[in-house]
Order: structure tokens, then C-alpha cells, then sequence
């Protein structure tokens, strides 16, 4: 047992739903009780989403728990097929039905037979994987079975397309901006002359599952979801992947070069010119991103060495480290991610960029690490913007848990060369711009509001006498509490009950000698 | 059109969209202050509860979840041991009076012994622990915070009307305080009210019955673990909320005490009979209601105007809905279909009996009561029936919405404050809202989805 208040990835069903509701025509039947449906308000209200979210439930309540489930589970899939004549319908198992233990593998079995839609059992362990992980399990899951059954009918087109073209794989529902990256790419190839073959999972119809082989390669943008799905062709279809996330302008560039040494593999075979990006990588950074120019430019001047903390998950916490450290001179304290099946990965990726790695899924470890390093600023999930908001500490926010702002409807991709200009801007607005910095400094600050209590330290039997209160109040808001503290800690550690002025001013000389 | 027949139930299926009863925390935790809700389940009540409750999550409340792990599922683990470790946690941290855990369908489908471990652990740790199971094989959504309600009440103290009258007697021995011949009668009739408004509705619930000479002597739940009131032979109570019924049963079988079954104070009508059917069981003569009521009316006037003629479909998932539409056909509207989750005859009898005369009265049929809804049968019903309004979960909003028909969440009425005169325009105003937006509307685009009608 843990005690939890709030958790970064969700439970595994939720995986299986995003994949399963993001494909067309693809119905989910969740085995689980009253309530378990949240999935359908989530899409719903964050993505708004105009339909009616494809996934209903199999009722588990007392009668299930007690006699099982027999032939509900089957009426409902027979139910659903006749209503809405989905291509696919996928059973997900719930924490509860992986408890009662029913074959469900047999319900899945004898509703197949009766009814027009394939059915699947989503093949999840609730207690041993979380939402990431069942996504990219359930991906990899629906490929190989409609590429199975291709190959099982003799319908499998292995030929490659006469062009170079792509598969992109992983973009999902309620995924962090996904839908504003996919556009991206799908630009990016164009731009290069690469055909995009198949997107997959979101929009994509299970009857051209079977066309993926034909692509000449593919991209996994995210690391959490496609990245099995990957593997699996390569090792059965010989398709080789691009799995670096084109995210900052360095490893956007990296990404068009690794597309170019599979694209030439191909061309050399089919005996035609060889594609050069070079000319492209190098337009497009100097020219159409503006990252590379306001990395040179006095503003990002003023952001250099100033430290913050990065947090999300795998794929953002990382790419966004790169980005920060790489590109715009600013020094990364710690870095840490909550997808800790990737743990190897994540610490291979940002070795000798940050200070310090850090791999939980506890909230209060993040906020704890934050509140002794802090930043100047902070990037990271919801959470740490509200931890951030506790300790008056900026955040941008860069990847899932998300709220329903992170749902823009204007175009704000972090992917490829457009998204390095978002990154720069929501980097850029996150921190306190320079020369207000600089004005606030000098004139004392246009803040009246009084000494921020926030704190997530527990240190309250100091007193301050009212001038020192009143010297505190001089200070610039957004700076107040860390001095604040900072004189508290001092106070404490030399064994000062009441802080005087005398105290403020000493505890600074030792801070700044 | 004017059959009044006495209402007809249906049954579906039971295929709907609701909260978990575990939501009840939610409101619960800020209502009884010192309090700690814990929740022992799996990630899927936790992520439910950090998404449905949202920015409440980052206040540091009062509330959390024991989540289970795969070795408590498979009893590697020892329960009790695991659980007193979490609660000595809690106990060191926040220091509540009470901690109140919730069961869920994991424990139930496990079998934890919740209700065995409590009663050790409570002496352990010196701090009293409530069980109550919300779990979704059993409940829906708000029946959450009747089942805490229910489990509370065997913590109220035993009611002595012997000493109560004695230490009134000593405090004021002349009746110095103005008490009057049926305040000193009243006195043998402790009144407790149960359900949990929040705390400026419950004191304006308590000035309307004042107004009327009927002290209120308690609430169920209390604005603090030490305050619930004394139950037992001899006290009156009376519920709030129309999903409250295994509170009103337990309060009557295990707690002797007597229920008033009245319709429920929402809306100036619902209000209005409430308190009468109290007086009448105190023997009061009712004092100025019928112009409280008249004038509330006469308030509501521009939104009735909005309201009235309009159509409304109840898809039901809080058990509002019966109090709700009575309301709102009183207003004018045409009630459809009210969808609920479960519906206790004996409980609502009042309720449903005041729904069959205000049909009568604005000579509209009775519309019909569909327990354990379908919700892919009830879009198709909609889809033919095209009402002005549906009242639904957040899962069917936007797509309803973007398929022209107007929609109110139906959350919106379990959080908004909408018992007692004082707050009937809060009940319209969500109401109206949509039919507001509607006439303001100046973009012709009334379906904006590609699909026909599918669920």
C-alpha cells in the first residue's frame, strides 16, 4: 500500500483507450464498474471533442462479483457490433476485472464468432504497467494482429512505395500536443520530399494496417507510445526506425539526417539519386526557425547560466534539457522524469548536461528538489506549475499530466522547426524578462504586496522585528521569499531567534562571499 | 395529453455514464473540517479523483489515497499492518480528528476485512476511523456521501432528552430567553437534519425553520467531528437531498429515530412543502410562507420567462434529477424523461407524490421515470424527441452540443447551492444558461459533427 495524492501517469487502461479511441472506427468495451468511464469525460472536455467517445462500459457490479460475468460481456460486444458496426472491438480490462480473474480471452473468442467486428482482448497487466506502457503495448498489439491476419490471407503488400515515404507512429489522443506535432511533421516530410504512408494510431483505419510494410521507414516521435510498434516491423519486416525526437533545433537536424541515411539506403538499391538534406537543415536553422537567431540575440544573453529544473516525462523532460543547455546557454540544475521503466534511457540522454538526475513518480520529491534548488525558473507538468505557484517560481509547462489549457486551438506544435519557435518563446516568457529584472533591481521593485508566507518549508519559529519585516518588504516581490528564506536558514544555522536588520544584511554578505 | 396517471418506472440496462461514489470526498473534506478521507483503492480511483477534482488536488487537501499494490492483492501484504502504517502517516501529518475510509470496488471484490480492521486500529492509534464503502458495483455518484453519512451516524452520541431538558433548565430556570410554548415543547423533539449543503445553506436552511419557531438541534455531518449531534428515541430528523436514503433508513432502524419524509428544499415549491410538512409534524401553524414563496416567484420572473415551453431531458446521474424537474416543470418547462440512477419510492415518496400534482397543476403528463439508464438508448430517444435542453454528464456534452442540443452538466447541481428560497435563482441560473447563450448566439452553425446519431 502507498499513500498517494496524486500520480503523474495514469492506469493502464487509460493506454489502451487513448490507442484504441484514437484509431477510426475502433470501439472499446471496458470490463469495470459504475463509474470507471471517466476516460469519456476526460477526452470529451480536454480535447472537446465533437463525438461521442468510443468506448463504453461492460457493468462489473454485484451480480458480476459475485456469479461472474458470463454472457454480459458477450451481449454487450454483440450489442455494440450490431449498433455501430465497428471494424474492431477492443476488450480493456480495469483493476477490477484483472482481480476477479474471469477468462475474458474466452469471451473475446466466442463474441468473435458471432459477430462482424474483430475482437481483440487488450493483453495488459493493470498492476504492472501504467498508461505509457499499455499504450504502447496495445499499439503494438493492434498492428501485428491485423498484420497477421494479412499475412494469414495472403493480402500483405510487401513492396515499397516508388517514392520515400514514412510511417508516424505514436500520435495519439490526449497525448501533449500531438495533434499541433503531427501537422508539423507531416510538414517537415513533405518539405523534404518524403511521403507520409500511414499515421497511426490517431485517424488511422485498421483496413490499411496491413500497407504500413510499404513505407520505407519509420519515426517514433515520443518514446512513451510506438516505439514497440517500431521494433516489432523491424524485426518481422525488416523496417528500419527513426526513433530521435525532432525537438530543438540540434536534434530536429539530427532527426533529418538519420531520415537521409535511410532514405539513401533505399535509393542506392533502387539504383536512383541520393537525397541531400543539408542544404535544407541549414535553411530552414538560420532562416525559417528563429530559434537559432534568438539564441544569439541579447535577450537569450540575459538567460545565460541562469538555472532551472526540468521534469515530465521521458521524452520532453530530455529533449527539452538538450534544448535548454545546448541552444540557449542555460544551466539545468536537475533533470528527472516519471517514467521510470525508461530510467536507463533518460540518464543516458541528459549525462553531463544537468547537475543532477532525478527518476520518481513521487510529487512531493519533485517539489522538495525544487524548493532547495531554486530555480529561476521551471519546466515541467502541471504539477510543478502549481508547486511552482506555492514558491513563486515561474513554470512552463512542457509535458503531460496536462489541464485543459494544454489543449490549444491555435497552432503550437513542439516538434520540428516551428515548435523550436514555441519552445523559445515559452522558455523566453517563462522567466522574468531581463532588463525589468534589472529596473525592479534598481528601483526597488513596484510590488507592494505583502511577504509572501508561501513556502514548503516548515521552519516557523523564527520572528522578524518590524524593521527587518519592513527591509523584507523593500525586496522585490519575486525574489521577497527566496531571501526570505535564505535569512532563515541563516538565522538558523548560527542560532539567531529574532531577525533584526543586522541579521538580514549578514545573512547577504555570507550568501554573496 | 391529460392522463395523470400515477408515475411509471422503467429499468434499463444500467449502461450510463456517472461519477464514482468515491467523489463524495470531494465536498465532504471541506464540509467536515477536521476530517482526513481515505481513500483504499487502486490508481484508477486515484486518477479519477485527481482529474474530476482538479485544481482542488493542489491545495494540500484533506484527502488521499491508500493505493493498493499487486501484493495486497495477492495478500502478501498484510492489511492491517499496511494500513496502519499509512494512517500513523497521516496522523503524524495532519492530525485529524477522524479519519473516514472509503471502500471501493477493489476492497469489496478482495474482501478486506475494512470494517474488522477499523475498530483495532482505532484503538492502536487513538484516533476514530469511519468505514464507509462507495464503491461503484454497489452506488452511484452522490449515494457516495450517503453511504459516509450512513456510517457516521453510529458515531453520534446517544440522546437524552431527560438531561437536555435539565441543563436547559439550569442555564435559563425562568425561560428568561423568551421561550416560547412551543420552543419549551420542542425541547423534548431534538430536529436534526441530515445531508451535507455547505455551511452558509445549512445556517440558511436553519433561519427558515427558526423563522417558523423549530430550533434545529444538529446536523448530520457537523462542521466538525466533535459536534455531530445526539441521536436516538425522540428526535426528529429530516433529509436535504433526495439521495440519502440509507441514512434515512439507518437513522430510523439503528438510531430509533423518527424520519419526516418531506419533498426536498429545492426551489421556492420544494422549499415551501418541506417546511410545512416539518411544522405540521411539530404542530406549528405555518407563519408568512405562502408570500416567502410568492415573493421568490415574483424574483424569478425573467428567468422563468426564459424557461418557460422550453423542453428538458434528465439523463440522469445524481439523483437530483425527481427534486429538479418537479422544479422545473413548476417553472413551465416540459419534462421529457428523467433518467436516475436509482430511485428509493419509500425514501422520495413525498418527493414524487409533490412531482404528480405539479404535473397536475400545470397540466402536464407525468413524464417518465427511467431508473439504471442506457445512455446509447436515451441519445437515440433524444435524437427523436430533439429537446431544448439536456441535463448530462460531462462525457456527453460537447458531442451533444456539437449535434445542436443545448446541454447543462449536471455536476454543476450537486456543487452549486441550491436548497432553500434564498438560493432558487441558483438552481435557474445554470438552467438558463445554455438558453441564454443560445439567444445571443449569432453563429448559424447548430451541428457541427459529421456523424449521425451514434453513441
Amino acid at each position: 500500500m502507498k499513500l498517494a495524492y496524486w500520480m503523474y501517469a495514469g492506469p493502464a487502461h487509460i493506454g489502451t483507450l487513448r490507442v484504441a479511441s484514437s484509431f477510426r472506427n475502433v470501439h472499446a468495451i471496458m470490463h469495470a464498474p459504475l463509474g470507471d468511464d471517466y476516460f469519456n469525460v476526460m477526452r470529451s472536455m480536454l480535447e472537446r471533442e465533437r463525438d461521442f467517445t468510443p468506448v463504453t462500459a461492460s457493468v462489473v457490479d454485484r451480480h458480476v462479483s459475485a456469479r461472474g460475468s458470463q454472457e454480459k460481456v458477450i451481449n454487450n460486444i454483440t450489442r455494440k457490433d450490431e449498433e455501430q458496426r465497428p471494424d474492431l472491438i477492443v476488450l480493456t480490462p480495469t483493476c477490477t476485472s484483472s482481480i476477479l480473474q474471469e477468462d475474458l480471452q474466452n469471451f473475446v473468442n466466442r463474441a468473435s464468432l458471432s459477430s462482424e467486428s474483430d475482437v481483440i482482448l487488450a493483453d495488459v497487466n493493470y498492476y504492472r504497467v501504467n498508461e505509457l506502457q499499455a499504450a504502447d503495448r496495445t499499439l503494438e498489439q493492434i498492428v501485428r494482429h491485423y498484420l497477421d491476419k494479412a499475412r494469414k490471407q495472403g493480402t500483405l503488400d510487401r513492396s515499397i512505395t516508388d517514392t520515400p515515404s514514412a510511417n508516424i507512429i505514436g500520435i495519439s489522443t490526449l497525448g501533449f500536443h500531438n495533434q499541433h506535432d503531427c501537422r508539423e511533421l507531416k510538414r517537415l516530410l513533405r518539405d523534404l520530399g518524403i511521403l507520409v504512408n500511414q499515421i497511426i494510431p490517431e485517424g488511422g483505419s485498421l483496413k490499411d494496417l496491413k500497407d504500413l510494410p510499404r513505407a520505407w521507414f519509420n519515426t517514433v516521435p515520443y518514446r512513451e507510445v510506438g516505439l514497440m510498434t517500431a521494433i516489432f516491423l523491424e524485426k518481422e519486416y525488416g523496417m528500419p526506425y527513426v526513433s530521435v525526437t525532432p525537438m530543438g533545433v540540434l536534434d530536429t537536424a539530427e532527426f533529418i539526417r538519420q531520415m537521409e541515411k535511410l532514405v539513401n539506403a533505399w535509393s542506392s538499391v533502387l539504383s536512383e539519386k541520393e537525397v541531400n538534406y543539408i542544404s535544407y537543415i541549414k535553411n530552414q536553422t538560420q532562416f525559417v526557425s528563429q530559434a537559432a537567431r534568438f539564441s544569439k540575440s541579447i535577450d537569450c544573453q540575459n538567460l545565460a547560466g541562469k538555472e532551472v529544473v526540468v521534469f515530465g516525462d521521458a521524452t520532453h523532460a530530455a529533449s527539452i534539457t538538450k534544448t535548454l543547455v545546448r541552444e540557449m546557454g542555460i544551466r539545468v540544475r536537475c533533470s528527472g522524469t516519471y517514467c521510470k521503466h525508461d530510467t536507463e534511457w533518460f540518464n543516458e540522454q541528459v549525462q553531463g548536461l544537468c547537475d543532477e538526475v532525478l527518476i520518481t513518480e513521487d510529487h512531493t520529491e519533485v517539489g522538495d528538489t525544487i524548493a532547495r534548488i531554486e530555480p529561476s525558473a521551471i519546466f515541467g507538468t502541471q504539477m510543478e506549475r502549481h508547486i511552482g505557484k506555492r514558491i513563486d517560481i515561474p513554470c512552463g509547462v512542457i509535458s503531460s499530466p496536462v489541464h485543459i489549457q494544454n489543449f490549444p486551438l491555435g497552432y503550437r506544435p513542439f516538434l520540428g522547426y516551428e515548435g523550436t519557435n514555441q519552445i523559445a518563446d515559452s522558455v523566453y516568457n517563462s522567466f522574468n524578462l531581463g532588463m525589468e529584472d534589472h529596473l525592479l533591481d534598481v528601483f526597488g521593485g513596484h510590488d507592494t504586496k505583502q511577504v509572501s508566507t508561501k513556502s514548503l518549508s516548515t521552519e516557523r519559529d523564527l520572528t522578524w522585528t518590524p524593521e527587518a519585516d519592513l527591509e523584507l518588504n523593500r525586496i522585490p516581490g519575486f525574489v521577497r521569499g527566496r531571501i526570505k528564506k535564505k535569512t532563515e536558514v541563516f538565522a538558523k544555522q548560527n542560532g539567531i531567534a529574532e531577525i533584526t536588520v543586522d541579521v538580514m544584511y549578514a545573512a547577504k554578505e555570507k550568501a554573496s562571499s | 395529453m391529460k392522463t395523470f396517471e400515477t408515475p411509471t418506472f422503467e429499468c434499463e440496462t444500467g449502461n450510463y455514464h456517472t461519477f464514482r461514489p468515491i467523489s463524495c470526498v470531494a465536498w465532504l473534506y471541506q464540509k467536515i473540517e477536521d476530517s482526513f478521507f481515505l481513500v483504499v483503492g487502486t490508481k484508477t480511483c486515484g486518477y479519477f479523483l485527481q482529474n474530476a477534482l482538479g485544481v482542488m488536488i493542489f491545495a494540500e487537501p484533506r484527502y488521499a489515497m491508500a493505493e493498493l499494490e499487486e501484493g495486497d492483492i495477492s495478500a502478501q501484504l498484510n492489511d492491517q499492518k499496511e494500513l496502519k502504517r499509512i494512517c500513523l502517516q497521516i496522523k503524524n501529518d495532519r492530525n485529524p480528528s477522524v479519519i473516514i475510509w472509503i471502500g471501493t470496488c477493489t476492497t469489496e471484490i478482495i474482501k478486506m476485512d475494512l470494517e474488522g480492521i477499523a475498530p483495532k486500529l482505532e484503538r492502536q492509534l487513538g484516533i476514530p476511523i469511519i468505514v464507509a464503502r462507495a464503491n461503484g458495483l454497489d452506488y452511484a455518484f452522490t449515494q457516495g456521501e450517503d453511504t459516509v453519512l450512513a456510517a457516521m451516524t453510529h458515531r453520534c452520541p446517544e440522546y437524552d432528552s431527560f438531561a437536555i431538558d435539565a441543563d436547559k433548565r439550569r442555564s435559563d430556570p425562568a425561560g428568561l430567553n423568551g421561550s416560547t410554548y412551543t420552543e419549551r415543547k420542542l425541547n423534548n423533539h431534538a430536529s436534526v437534519l441530515f445531508g451535507s449543503p455547505p455551511s452558509s445553506v445549512a445556517s440558511q436552511l436553519n433561519s427558515e425553520l427558526k423563522r417558523q419557531s423549530i430550533c434545529v438541534s444538529g446536523w448530520l455531518p457537523s462542521q466538525t467531528y466533535a459536534e455531530l449531534p445526539a441521536l436516538g428515541q425522540g428526535v426528529y430528523v429530516c433529509g436535504v437531498n433526495p439521495f440519502l436514503s440509507r441514512t434515512a433508513t439507518t437513522l430510523m432502524r439503528r438510531r430509533k429515530c423518527q424520519l419526516i419524509g418531506a419533498p426536498f428544499p429545492i426551489g421556492p415549491d420544494g422549499t415551501r412543502a418541506w417546511i410545512e410538512k416539518i411544522c405540521s409534524v411539530f404542530n406549528v401553524k405555518p407563519n408568512g410562507l405562502e408570500e416567502r414563496e410568492a415573493n421568490i416567484w415574483n424574483n424569478l420572473k425573467d428567468y422563468i420567462g426564459i424557461v418557460t415551453n422550453k423542453s428538458v431531458f434528465f439523463m440522469g446521474d445524481n439523483l437530483l434529477e425527481t427534486s429538479l424537474a418537479r422544479f422545473l416543470i413548476r417553472c413551465g418547462m416540459i419534462v421529457y424523461e428523467i433518467g436516475i440512477p436509482y430511485m428509493d419510492k419509500r425514501y422520495q415518496a413525498a418527493e414524487l407524490l409533490l412531482l404528480q400534482k405539479t404535473c397536475k397543476r400545470m397540466e402536464i403528463p407525468m413524464p417518465r421515470i427511467v431508473e439504471k439508464p442506457d445512455n446509447y438508448s436515451q441519445v437515440q430517444r433524444m435524437h427523436e424527441l430533439k429537446p431544448d435542453l439536456a441535463i448530462t454528464g460531462m462525457a456527453h456534452a460537447n458531442p451533444l452540443e456539437a449535434r445542436g442540443i443545448d446541454t447543462k452538466w449536471s455536476v454543476e447541481f450537486t456543487f452549486a447551492q441550491i436548497h432553500g428560497f434564498t438560493n432558487a435563482r441558483d438552481v435557474l441560473e445554470p438552467v438558463t444558461r445554455p438558453l441564454r447563450r443560445n439567444d445571443e448566439s449569432i453563429l448559424g452553425w447548430n451541428s457541427l459533427s459529421r456523424q449521425t446519431v451514434e453513441c
